[in-house]
């Protein structure tokens, strides 16, 4: 055991366990994880920066980043406005089959993509549940931008609901009777004092629910249709790549999006620290 | 009951005036709920509902027959297999991990947490492809694993492989937040009394997350058989060998076997629901 030992970098502790615990952790994760991310880099290493750009902005790839960048966005705002109501309405009323609508949100995140996805296209194609009554209104879903868009929300769903819900459970009474006591009205004490509370919990769950949009493929290309120029997805663009033997450039066009990834991570953990700073203001 | 009415009633009364100023009126009230359920309905009902009209729709007998045909028991037991590989390996890292991170003080812990997290920020796709860039024709260990006649990419290694990178999170993000609040006190306790290391985890710590181990489990374990993105990849798509159930879904749907597609799938939506309710009673036996 590791009692005796003392690691520069870590703090003594009584427990033991550190360095099989550490040890396992950073083999398992170098090799699972790392090592293969690191490929993808090395892989676009032996592509020219001209081979690089020209691949990563072919005008069908460019393309693809709009819609995929596009939809996501305009999903994740979708979800954000919808998923503060969710959130709201399963912490703050009462309503029958709550319990069940509380457990159900996170149907998109159990339901594995590719049956999410043939179940969308189910629903909205001509004369389905819900496409036959788009149909005579002209809005066609299944094939098009729209379609990807419809698969974004459902599977962004969750992510919104459940980091909000837990901040507005926690909100102290208090203070929503000390707004009231001073004279706000209920609008007021939510646009002044609710709101600026769940804000950093509302942003990472944006985030959350666009970098998972960014990425998403299972839901995605059965409703999508995936016509080049009009709704085919990064994720497919690399996969058709991929079918063609285009190592290089499906390599390119993935590394464009792990840097995006890693932007997003950025963003969430700058927004979690933010969020940290708020609540420790507020003690 | 009315005994209980009785001495219920002065509470809600006087609570009544209280409540109003912290409280939306109630057509604000109703009009929000009937807004959110709507949507909700419209959004995670419909599909969940269409999985298992479109199953049965040509009949009892067309469903079974769908999922006990040769290919589709195929990709059953190969989904069962893939489960069986990479959920016992990522609860054992899962534990290792949180064990470091939740019991240890070290430098560059945020960092660590960030980097066990990564394959939730990598799109499904990519997750593939990176195994692909390793041990395909074309990669690293391709031409020595050519040389050695060991197939990864195409065959049942890769889809091993990919599904435990993007089940890797699963577990250690439960476990790790549940044993940073749980602290090291009664470990120290153990220790102090005599116990050995391993006696005080299995004794002491196991026993405190066995409920998180089962959440971090469960979700894992859907994940695992559900995938779709990363194992299409990788897999090949070669019927009866390297079809999970979520490719076969693909291939028949594909096939426009649209009945026999969706009779899969309603298996897999069966199994997101036995994982929810799973999920909701772990939730409901750590909050009583």
């Amino acid at each position: 055991m590791s009692r005796g030992k003392t690691y520069r970098f870590k703090q003594h502790s009584v427990l033991p366990g550190f360095g099989l615990a550490m040890g396992f952790t950073l083999v398992y994760l170098g090799l699972i994880v790392l090592l293969p991310l690191s490929a993808a880099f090395v892989k676009t290493a032996t592509l020219s920066w001209a081979q690089f750009w020209d691949t990563v902005t072919a005008p069908r790839v460019l393309a693809s980043f709009r819609l995929s960048f596009g939809a996501s966005l305009l999903a994740a705002v979708i979800n954000t406005v919808f998923g503060l109501l969710l959130a709201w309405v399963l912490v703050r009323y009462r309503f029958p089959g709550k319990r069940i609508v509380d457990a159900l949100v996170d149907l998109p995140f159990a339901l594995p993509t590719a049956v999410a996805g043939i179940a969308l296209t189910a629903i909205y194609s001509g004369n389905g549940l819900i496409g036959q009554w788009l149909q005579p209104l002209g809005i066609k879903v299944v094939f098009t931008p729209l379609g990807v868009l419809v698969a974004l929300i459902f599977i962004g769903l969750p992510f919104v609901v459940r980091t909000v819900q837990p901040v507005i459970e926690d909100i102290e009474a208090e203070i929503e009777e000390a707004a009231a006591t001073l004279g706000a009205s209920r609008w007021q004490t939510f646009a002044r004092v609710i709101f600026p509370t769940i804000l950093p919990a509302l942003l990472t769950g944006f985030t959350l629910a666009f970098a998972r949009a960014v990425g998403e493929y299972g839901s995605v290309i059965f409703i999508a249709g995936n016509m080049p120029m009009v709704s085919e997805i990064v994720p497919l663009i690399i996969i058709t790549k991929l079918e063609q033997y285009d190592y290089a450039g499906a390599t390119a066009v993935a590394v464009v999006m792990l840097l995006v990834s890693f932007l997003f991570i950025l963003v969430i953990n700058l927004l979690q620290w933010w969020s940290r700073k708020r609540y420790t203001n507020l003690d | 009951m009315s005994a209980e009415l009785a001495i219920n009633a002065p509470q809600v009364i006087a609570r009544k005036p209280a409540r109003k100023a912290t409280s939306e009126s109630g057509l604000v009230r109703f009009v929000l709920i009937g807004l959110a359920l709507s949507y909700f309905a419209l959004l995670v009902l419909t599909p969940l509902f269409a999985v298992f009209y479109e199953a049965l729709k040509k009949g009892a007998e067309a469903y079974f027959t769908a999922i006990t045909e040769p290919d589709a028991l195929s990709s059953i037991r190969l989904t069962l297999m893939v489960a069986a590989v990479a959920v016992p390996l990522n609860l054992v890292f899962g534990v290792a991990a949180a064990w470091a991170i939740a019991k240890f003080e070290f430098r560059g812990k945020s960092l660590l947490i960030t980097l066990i997290d990564l394959p939730f920020s990598v799109s499904p796709v990519i997750s593939g492809l990176i195994y692909v860039l390793v041990f395909g024709l074309q990669g690293w260990l391709g031409p020595w694993l050519q040389a050695h006649d060991i197939k990864v990419i195409f065959a049942l290694p890769g889809i091993f492989l990919a599904t435990v990178f993007v089940t890797v999170p699963f577990v250690a993000r439960e476990l790790i937040p549940l044993m940073q609040a749980q602290g090291s006190e009664e470990e120290e306790a153990a220790l102090v009394l005599g116990a050995s290391g391993w006696q005080t985890f299995f004794r002491v710590t196991l026993p405190n997350i066995k409920w998180g181990i089962v959440y971090g489990v469960i979700l894992c374990n859907a994940r695992a058989m559900g995938e779709f993105g990363a194992v299409a990849v990788v897999s090949g798509h070669i019927r009866g060998l390297t079809n999970t159930m979520p490719l076969h879904v693909e291939i028949l749907y594909n096939e426009y076997q649209f009945s026999a597609a969706f009779a899969v799938a309603s298996l897999l939506a069966l199994l997101a629901l036995v994982t929810l309710v799973i999920k909701t009673l772990v939730e409901w036996r750590v909050k009583h």
